[in-house]
């Protein structure tokens, strides 16, 4: 009763499946045809990877060669080539993608990465720790802002005012981009060197009697003025 | 959970090394397991201080290069048994020192002691860079002066951007320490203030350690200033100081140093 079961020999199954493939159409000349392929991947680096691309030479004449040497060109930009078609069989060596006929034509959805939102440029800088001795902060783009107190040996550089709500101890840079209409102001002056636009002090300049107390430096034509502010 | 602390200053001469056998001392002997590494590769002083230089087989960068294991380079206190040293190595620099060779040492003694005090050397380059590089905590020591403060403030900066803790997004925190405190002379305004100091740092403080001749007595005789006299007013200062890392919370007095009924009688010698 044992039945034996035989090996019978199955035939290799084969399925049809389709998928949409890009069609590149170079146009002569082919090396400006690859500038704007370049240009395409500035914009979006990575657009080709892993999608099947087909080479469609039907508009242009295009020698063995010249044909082995664009597939060469479009691996070195990480393009592979999946198949060409628009050209005679004999033009295709085995070394080079096979190629295809009755291809159909379809809309392709290209979803580019969306670039993200330009932010609206920040204009002001806030720094809510203490700046420490040999610390420095450069905001060229505007303001910046200090909760604590700014170290001696610190510096604050902004392209705007500068604003300290301790102790500035340290050097505050202000204006640097040329605003003359930047100030500085800091709830204890201490500073070993103020500037705006260029134009500085340092603090053996300083009058003794704005230390130790609100104050705000400001420029009047090409002078300095240092003035206490309460 | 072991606590790695690193004793710095950014300046030189203000206490480093002093302090962190101080507190390593009066840490072990609150019953602790304490571990003081020295970091000043090529200027070593830990040892002396310790009173251990002649017991120094391996040392921090043997063990860094695998030379050596890292319990042979482990020197035991002979008065407190739950107190080790660590040393630096005198012959070699800084730069056989490697981020990668402190990590492991000091991964490996976190599972070893409760408390892992890192000696660090003076200046903002690589020996300290690499104390600090590990710490759960950090000790700054300052003098009452200027240069001392102003450099302290620079290596908190540090502190804050350079170590472990703070690439990953944490803090370390951070206590200062004022050393070679003299009240007479503050109040006399020779010196910079408690209050000028910590509000330029802007960081708790940790304890104040009166200038005294005990602290250079105990480190002639190679003891800890905690073991050599517990009861002189730099010792009562450190131990506060360990008390309050330890998270107790200790009144801040400055101990002041008691003059015996002589020296009181006969305090100035008239001119």
């Amino acid at each position: 009763m044992d039945a034996i079961a035989k090996a019978t020999r199955q035939p290799v199954r084969m399925r049809g499946r389709s998928y949409v493939a890009f069609t590149f159409c170079p146009v002569v000349p082919i090396a400006g045809w690859l500038e704007e392929v370049d240009a395409t991947l500035a914009r979006s680096p990575g657009f080709f990877v892993g999608k099947p691309v087909v080479l469609d030479l039907s508009a242009v004449d295009l020698s063995q060669s010249a044909i082995a040497h664009l597939v060469a060109s479009l691996e070195q930009r990480n393009i592979r080539v999946l198949g060409i078609e628009g050209v005679d069989a004999s033009q295709v060596t085995t070394s080079m993608p096979p190629l295809l006929t009755g291809g159909r034509h379809c809309v392709l959805t290209q979803n580019e990465p969306k670039k993200p939102e330009a932010k609206p440029k920040l204009t002001s800088l806030l720094v809510e720790s203490p700046v420490r001795s040999g610390q420095s902060v450069v905001f060229a783009e505007g303001d910046v802002t200090v909760l604590g107190s700014v170290g001696s040996g610190a510096e604050i550089v902004a392209g705007g005012s500068i604003h300290i709500y301790g102790t500035l101890r340290g050097r505050a840079m202000a204006g640097v981009n040329g605003n003359a209409a930047a100030r500085i102001y800091c709830h204890r002056i201490e500073a070993e060197l103020l500037a705006i636009d260029g134009y500085y002090q340092t603090a053996e300049e300083i009058s003794a009697t704005l230390r130790d107390r609100p104050a705000q430096a400001w420029l009047q034509g090409d002078i300095m003025r240092i003035t206490p502010l309460i | 959970m072991a606590k790695v602390l690193v004793v710095t200053s950014g300046k030189g001469g203000v206490g480093k090394t002093t302090s962190t056998a101080a507190l390593g001392a009066a840490l072990a002997q609150m019953g602790e397991t304490v571990v003081v590494v020295d970091f000043d590769v090529g200027l070593r002083n830990l040892d002396l201080i310790m009173g251990a230089e002649r017991r120094v087989v391996f040392d921090l960068i043997n063990v860094v290069q695998g030379v050596a294991k890292l319990s042979q380079a482990l020197i035991r206190d002979k008065r407190l048994e739950n107190l080790w040293l660590l040393p630096a190595s005198q012959t070699r620099d800084k730069d056989a020192l490697t981020d990668e060779g402190v990590g492991s040492i000091i991964a490996d003694l976190r599972t070893k002691f409760d408390w892992v005090l890192c000696d660090s050397p003076a200046g903002i380059e690589r020996g300290a860079m690499l104390a600090m590089r590990y710490a759960d905590e950090a000790v700054i020591v300052t003098n009452p002066e200027v240069s001392s403060v102003r450099d302290s403030d620079r290596i908190i900066g540090m502190l804050d951007s350079k170590t472990v803790k703070a690439e990953r997004g944490e803090r370390v925190e951070k206590h200062v320490l004022i050393t070679r405190y003299d009240q007479a002379r503050a109040s006399r305004g020779e010196m910079l203030s408690i209050e000028d100091i910590l509000e330029i740092l802007a960081t708790p403080l940790l304890g104040i350690i009166p200038e005294s001749q005990d602290v250079l007595r105990a480190s002639n005789v190679g003891s800890p200033v905690t073991l050599n006299d517990a009861a002189s007013a730099p010792a009562r200062a450190y131990t506060d100081a360990a008390r309050r890392l330890m998270g107790e919370t200790v009144t801040m007095t400055v101990p002041l140093a008691r003059k015996s009924f002589m020296n009181r009688l006969l305090g100035r010698r008239a001119a």
